[in-house]
């Protein structure tokens, strides 16, 4: 197998241009890469469309931040495609200031359409959001009588993932509940950046427990930043 | 009488509601509640949408898994057996009906079973997060809910004023009053809590609520 470049964080968001549209893995910043996170809101890259479950955190009161709210707060993204902005009061300022977009998906809605940009899929029909907003501007299909949405594939020019551990050939390992979006990601866009707590030797990895393929993961970078 | 909210009452009923070996997400806040309530002698299964089957107890302090969270990124432990799975597999399970129970907070639920909980529109905008896809793919959706708005208005309605999270999907309604199912266009008033009155119910909410032949008035403890 051939081993990937292992690159520093601040090389990692030096990848990602003014204007790309940015996936970045994690769930409430749990499983989120927090090093390339910190790099790029330091590089303070502008204009980005970010694609990401969540904002994670920003509360005013105690002023903590977390994950990739960091990026909200600097205002590096004119457009965010999330599910859930509850926790992140800057995010929900921001939107309700008219400032930045966002785009509210239906969690699952969020996953499958990566999910089919990544896996050739031209969309998917679901029932998820028939009679509410959601619907609003899409295509209705009925199959057997049921109505469902017409939902499109998501495209990233990058993808800054985080998994437990990688091998130096790129294949990844994640650990409990900070696996969700991040093996979706790593198939769905143009550079796939993966920040690991650990590089080990090729075939140091049993292939049986391999969660992502190699060949989606094109940088690696060490984590230096675990804390949300 | 007077009345005094009391969610506890409704966390403690909902737990009496599952059997053993049925799946149930739980949703963050007061649904998530429930888990400290369940019989000991009913043991389900709980699914995360974060990505996990079989989610535990919170960890002692100290012991803290920064990779293992529920929804509400609270650290959780995983139960022995349990499993983790990435977004797309954990709302494949959601959505492909594979979830029997889902319980969600409310801010307004009405009669034709239309909740409405993730945004009031120039205010409060939290988003759907996994919401819209647990109404649409569990076989039960149970709102959890205290009966009134702290304006004293009934959060049971005849019709939702704020933007859907589910369009009719709604099949029990859990408050400190009472437990309603939603049939036909109406509420169906199955058990009431001492010590509330059906009429009393009746009289303060804003909906219509048939009082079901076997209505039953239980004390929750």
């Amino acid at each position: 197998m051939i081993a990937k470049p292992i690159i520093s964080a601040a090389e990692a968001a030096g990848k990602i241009k003014e204007g790309d549209t940015l996936m970045v893995g994690g769930f409430l910043a749990c499983g989120s890469p927090h090093t390339i996170i910190h790099a790029l809101k330091d590089l303070g890259t502008k204009n980005l469309t970010l694609v990401c479950n969540d904002t994670a955190g920003h509360d005013f009161k105690s002023g903590r931040v977390t994950g990739v709210g960091y990026l909200v707060q600097t205002k590096q993204f004119k457009k965010m495609i999330v599910s859930h902005i509850g926790l992140n009061q800057e995010t929900q300022r921001q939107m309700n200031s008219g400032e930045t977009v966002v785009d509210l998906v239906p969690q699952g809605t969020l996953a499958e359409r990566i999910r089919a940009a990544g896996t050739g899929l031209g969309g998917f029909l679901t029932p998820t959001g028939i009679g509410t907003e959601v619907e609003a501007g899409k295509q209705v299909i009925v199959v057997e009588d049921r109505p469902f949405l017409l939902e499109l594939p998501l495209h990233g020019d990058v993808a800054i993932i985080k998994a437990k551990k990688a091998d130096k050939a790129g294949n990844l390992v994640y650990n409990g509940t900070a696996q969700n979006f991040n093996p979706l990601m790593a198939t769905a866009a143009s550079l796939v950046i993966a920040e690991v707590e650990e590089i080990v030797e090729i075939g140091e990895i049993d292939p049986n427990t391999v969660h992502t393929p190699s060949i989606f993961v094109d940088f690696l970078v060490k984590s230096e930043r675990l804390e949300w | 009488m007077d009345y005094v909210a009391n969610k506890e009452i409704i966390v403690k009923r909902i737990a009496k509601v599952f059997k053993t070996g049925e799946v149930v997400n739980l949703g963050i806040g007061l649904p998530t509640q429930v888990a400290n309530y369940l019989p000991k002698d009913v043991t389900i299964i709980l699914q995360s949408e974060n990505g996990m089957m079989g989610l535990g107890p919170a960890p002692a302090k100290g012991s803290e898994d920064r990779d293992l969270t529920n929804a509400g990124s609270a650290p959780v432990t995983v139960q022995t057996g349990g499993c983790f799975f990435d977004s797309a597999t954990s709302f494949g399970i959601i959505r492909g009906g594979h979830v029997d129970y889902t319980v969600l907070g409310v801010l307004e639920v009405d009669q034709d079973g239309n909740l409405a909980n993730y945004k009031i529109p120039g205010k409060m905008v939290p988003g759907m997060g996994g919401a819209m896809d647990l109404t649409t793919g569990a076989r039960v959706v149970i709102a959890a809910t205290l009966h009134f708005e702290p304006t004293g208005g009934s959060r049971m309605k005849r019709r939702c004023t704020l933007p859907l999270t589910a369009a009719r999907e709604v099949d029990m309604v859990v408050t400190d009053l009472g437990v309603f199912e939603v049939r036909g266009g109406r509420f169906h008033l199955v058990e009431c809590f001492e010590p509330y009155t059906p009429e009393w119910i009746l009289e303060r909410t804003d909906a219509d609520i048939t009082v079901s032949n076997d209505c039953r008035i239980v004390k929750i403890d």
